[in-house]
């Protein structure tokens, strides 16, 4: 068939077009996907405690930026108010076990989808507005939500905060970091597994349209209300998982953690990453959660008996996150995914990389 | 009365920006079946009306019927549903997406599958629906030979190729209606027959009307069936191509007075 004619490294042919439109773009990715997923569940037994803690984090935190890549990177949309949804979804979880009793393994989907809903609600001026108008009406949101968490005891527990339960599976709670782990971990195959299909097959491909050319995408059938809506929506339910992972993890969800700096931290983690590229946004989650992390490590190095540079340590980590997403800006554009890639093309080539 | 074998009729259109007429009481109709060339100097309207069928432009007046139903008020998405396709005078691809992929996105009104059960591909169905989807597509990809760039990156491609694969992904909607705007501006002599005898061959064998905007007046003497000529924002003849060429309004307007008619395409290398 024709499509064996495709530029492949060598010894590699396709001859249809199912092995043409594989998830992963050689059998050599999907070995080394599925190896890494092994090895990531061998981590409970041989990692640390902080090591564990961390994993969790990029966790929770990378599903919730491939929520925000969808939105921001594929349907070119902008979004000032992921971690308002990234919290929804940590109080909805948080509520619907504790008013309901369902167990916290359903609560977690349930509150992606009414996280989703609240999205799609918000998504309707999308539809309509652009760029600037976009971001302040996204940061309307944010604030909105962050008020309403702060006022609706009910929902939040108000200023108290909320408990979240532990995960429990068939009555066998998961609750130390090593059993959760395993859930974070499942979450996190599952709804790349998922994003990445959606973004090869029709609506995927409505929303790049929709980014790279809205005219011609409208000529060609695509309704664009409905798709920047729908951005919206599958971008919430993302960020409503990531955050009902977040809530039973700490087993406590307050609403001071859900600001409009997370949502610019989730922004830099998208950033980063790669705009428009799923395995960017895990990227760029690990760039942003462990540049604190070695940061600290740093300031240890340079001066454990510097007492000044250790209480600087705070500003050191805020203005890092800073720096981070300006030199990107200049110099990595693209993201990790971007240089990722041409490391992987020199190699492929090499060594007639020219 | 209607008449069944008219698939487009433009009724009294009328479209202006500003101080600006595009577009000033045109009328025609396209027969099921033809070639339709709209020809015209620079800024006679030809775009504007192309647009105004697509639903790009919403114009001050006039009717538009396509199939007999009012395309007046309805969404370009909408149009493009009932079987109105198009390609731009301006490029207008997907520039970050791949060919196969831009050509992809003219399926979407024929596919099914949607977010959820796209994200599940392997499970109900979404993968199969794709599958036969692609195999047509590569089907277009053969017959406007563009198989050897089908993976490239649409914004990498040069002006003639990138043309060529609007055209596929125009073709890939199976339009009814397809409208070209311009499809051989700024291609030489050898990729202008290419895509003459794409246009023939999608109105004989794929069946579809088509409805051209052309500067280079040997295609258009060749190819249409029937020729419009627009000159600011008015129709000033319609007819067969010979009966066209032949009418003099036409020679003052559109190829100078000072041309003979055997200079007809360097009058059109004049304005293309
Ligand atoms: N969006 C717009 N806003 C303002 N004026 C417009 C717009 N579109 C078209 N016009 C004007 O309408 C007139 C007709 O333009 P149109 O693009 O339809 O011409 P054309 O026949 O396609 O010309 P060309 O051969 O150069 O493509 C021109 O005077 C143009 O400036
Ligand atoms: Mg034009």
């Amino acid at each position: 068939m024709a499509s064996a004619h495709s530029r492949m490294r060598c010894g590699e042919f396709r001859t249809n077009y199912r092995q043409d439109t594989t998830i992963f773009p050689t059998p050599l990715a999907r070995r080394v996907a599925v190896v890494s997923v092994l090895l990531l569940m061998l981590v409970p037994m041989f990692g640390s405690a902080y090591q564990l803690n961390l994993l969790i984090q990029i966790g929770y935190y990378g599903i919730a930026a491939l929520g925000l890549n969808i939105v921001v990177g594929f349907t070119g949309q902008i979004s000032l108010g992921h971690a308002a949804f990234f919290g929804l979804g940590a109080f909805s979880s948080a509520w619907i076990n504790s008013t309901t009793g369902i167990p916290v393994f359903f609560c977690i989907p349930l509150a992606g989808l009414m996280t989703m809903a609240v999205g799609l609600l918000v998504g309707i001026p999308a539809g309509r507005i652009k760029g600037l108008y976009l971001a302040i009406a996204t940061l309307a949101s944010q604030y909105i939500l962050e008020d309403f968490f702060a006022r609706a005891d009910w929902f939040t527990g108000g200023s108290a905060g909320a408990m979240a339960n532990p995960f429990s599976l068939f009555g066998y709670q998961m609750n130390s970091d090593r059993s959760y782990f395993y859930v974070v971990l499942f979450y996190v195959v599952i709804m790349y597994l998922a994003g990445t299909n959606l973004l090869r097959t029709r609506d995927g491909r409505a929303f790049v349209a929709v980014r790279d050319h809205y005219l011609s995408a409208e000529i060609m059938g695509i309704n664009l209300n409905k798709y920047r809506i729908l951005s919206f929506g599958i971008s919430s339910l993302y960020a409503g998982i990531g955050g009902a992972l977040f809530g039973h993890y700490l087993g406590f969800v307050s609403a001071e953690g859900f600001t409009i700096m997370l949502s610019i931290q989730f922004l830099a983690m998208v950033i980063i990453g790669g705009l428009g590229s799923v395995m960017g946004s895990m990227l760029g989650t690990v760039f942003m959660v462990l540049l604190p992390e070695v940061m600290e490590f740093g300031v240890h190095l340079v001066g454990s008996n510097n007492s000044a540079l250790t209480q600087a340590l705070a500003y050191i980590k805020e203005m890092a996150i800073g720096l981070a997403i300006i030199l990107f800006l200049i110099f990595e554009p693209d993201g990790l995914s971007h240089r990722w890639k041409m490391i992987k093309n020199y190699w492929k080539l090499y060594p007639f990389s020219y | 009365m209607p008449d069944p074998a008219l698939l487009l009729e433009v009724n009294d259109i009328s479209l202006s920006f500003g101080g600006v007429h595009a577009l000033t009481d045109v009328s025609f109709s396209v027969r099921k079946g033809e070639i339709f060339s709209i020809i015209g100097p620079n800024g006679a309207g030809k775009t504007s009306m192309l647009n105004c069928i697509s639903g790009r432009y919403q114009p001050n007046k006039g009717s538009i019927t396509f199939q007999q139903q009012e395309m007046i008020g309805l969404r370009p998405n909408d149009r493009c549903n009932l079987g109105i396709g198009r390609t731009f005078q301006n490029l207008a691809l997907f520039n970050h997406m791949s060919v196969l992929d831009n050509i992809m996105v003219g399926r979407h009104h024929l596919l099914r599958n949607n977010f959820l059960n796209g994200s599940i591909y392997w499970l109900l169905g979404a993968r199969k629906e794709e599958l036969t989807h692609r195999a047509e597509v590569e089907d277009i990809i053969d017959f406007l030979e563009i198989a050897h760039i089908r993976k490239a990156i649409a914004g990498t491609l040069s002006y003639g190729l990138r043309k060529r694969v609007e055209l596929a992904r125009a073709v890939a909607l199976r339009p009814d209606l397809i409208l070209l705007d311009e499809p051989m501006a700024g291609m030489n002599l050898e990729e202008k027959e290419d895509m003459a005898r794409y246009v023939i061959d999608l109105n004989e064998e794929w069946g579809m009307t088509v409805v051209m905007i052309e500067h280079d007046m040997g295609v258009v003497m060749d190819i249409s069936h029937r020729v419009m000529v627009l000159d600011f924002g008015r129709k000033i003849a319609e007819g067969l191509p010979d009966e066209v060429m032949a009418n003099p309004r036409v020679r003052t307007a559109y190829l100078g007075e000072d041309d003979g008619p055997s200079t007809t395409s360097a009058a059109a290398g004049e304005v293309a």
